[in-house]
């Protein structure tokens, strides 16, 4: 049976991207951001996922106003970087796991999640730079991708307690999946920023450190959060941190924190990086 | 419908009345992604504008580029920075222009921390302050 072994979040910041496309990683502002992922990349190297299933969010590049999806899981072969302005990222193509989605898809709206089912989309910068954070730079990506993108740009997102909802129904439906495979979750954006108006630039550790606690923790405290909350205290765009409830849902009540990584700035926002793995 | 988001300050929460009322000028935005309509675009950028049924205000802070201006009118920020980057504008750029602050000042900023949640949560705080 396939079975889900541990979750991890990270913020997608596409800065982080183009840092470590142009070859700036080393650059003195940099370094501290790429070093807080150097273990991950290790821990990742030897948990070997066979599917990682992304949570993030489209960034208006394949959903523009026309079609607001709030819970789109992708179940094509194959899913393109998008271009996003200045040519697509030169990242591999991320290959789906089109069985397993499609088997996610039927057990999550039986379990009452309306999910939109995509059968073709690209994927932006919430996707591929969580991935190159993980993977690096391969000429391959070395496991199939499940993106499940949440819909955190036109308010209201999912509400906190829906998302950890989703996670658990994700988690109950691949472990009903009689393959062996191993599944790894990610939950992605975040953590504080705000990319928007006089506010511009805010950030929150006390709050972001809080969130991280909670997250490891008493992620139930966390679903009772209401979006104001989000928006006031961690930015308007500090909302995706509803997506991490999603990888957290999936994950035994109780967990390991097996690493832990923040630090402000990379470009506007505060990068929060957290492992947790189930215990048995 | 109740907003308990309109007392945050310096935020503008691109919620479905925002988007009813941006549809067209972020749909105009999203056009930009592909490059033959960037160039279009900077040609005769009144002229781009006008094949958008856009209102008359939203040209003008497009054509302004007032970026906050923009936002109050209906646009968001995914779309509205894709004028940014047509422009070549980063967008750590465009985010200094809507604080009022230089790039170089807006950068220095986000090194030593970010901008303080203290005295920015509340819309009152800041009258007060």
């Amino acid at each position: 049976m396939a079975k889900l072994t541990a979750g991890l979040a990270t913020s997608h910041i596409p800065a982080v991207g183009a840092a470590l496309d142009n070859g700036k990683s080393g650059e003195p502002y940099w370094q501290p951001v790429f070093k807080g992922y150097e273990f991950a990349k290790e821990w990742i190297a030897k948990e070997k996922p066979d599917v990682v299933i992304l949570v993030y969010n489209d960034h208006a590049s394949a959903f523009s106003l026309e079609l607001i999806p709030t819970f789109a899981i992708g179940c094509a072969e194959q899913f393109e970087p998008t271009d996003e302005g200045w040519g697509p990222r030169k990242v591999p193509v991320v290959k789906g796991s089109p069985e397993l989605a499609s088997h996610l898809a039927q057990s999550l709206i039986l379990d009452e999640f309306d999910m939109t089912i995509v059968n073709n989309m690209t994927v932006d910068h919430g996707l591929t730079v969580p991935m190159s954070l993980m993977f690096g730079q391969p000429a391959e990506w070395p496991c199939q991708v499940i993106p499940l993108a949440v819909n955190v740009v036109q308010y209201p997102p999912p509400t906190g307690h829906r998302c950890y909802m989703l996670g658990k129904a994700i988690r109950k439906a691949v472990e009903a999946y009689d393959k062996n495979l191993k599944v790894v979750i990610f939950g992605t954006g975040g953590m504080s920023h705000q990319l928007q108006g006089p506010r511009a630039g805010l950030i929150n550790k006390a709050f972001d450190n809080r969130f991280l606690d909670l997250l490891t923790a008493d992620p139930i405290a966390l679903t009772k959060m209401p979006h104001v909350e989000y928006m006031r205290e961690a930015g308007s765009e500090g909302i995706e941190l509803v997506m991490w409830l999603v990888m957290r849902g999936a994950l035994d009540d109780d967990v390991k924190e097996t690493y832990r990584f923040y630090h402000v700035p990379a470009s506007n926002t505060a990068v929060g990086h957290i492992i947790l793995e189930n215990k048995n | 419908m109740e907003k308990p988001y309109d007392d945050i300050p310096g935020t503008i929460v691109f919620d479905a009345e925002r988007s009813r009322q941006g549809y067209h000028l972020n749909m105009f935005c999203m056009s930009l992604m592909k490059d033959e309509n960037r160039k279009a675009f900077k040609a005769d950028e009144a002229g781009y504008l006008a094949m958008w049924p856009m209102t008359p205000e939203q040209r003008q802070s497009v054509l302004d580029r007032d970026w906050n201006r923009m936002l109050q009118l209906g646009g968001n920020i995914y779309f509205t920075s894709k004028i940014g980057s047509t422009d070549g504008l980063s967008f750590q750029q465009v985010a200094a222009m809507m604080s009022g602050k230089t790039q170089p000042e807006y950068a220095e900023m986000m090194i030593n921390g970010g901008r303080s949640i203290e005295g920015n949560r509340y819309k009152s705080e800041q009258k007060r302050g």
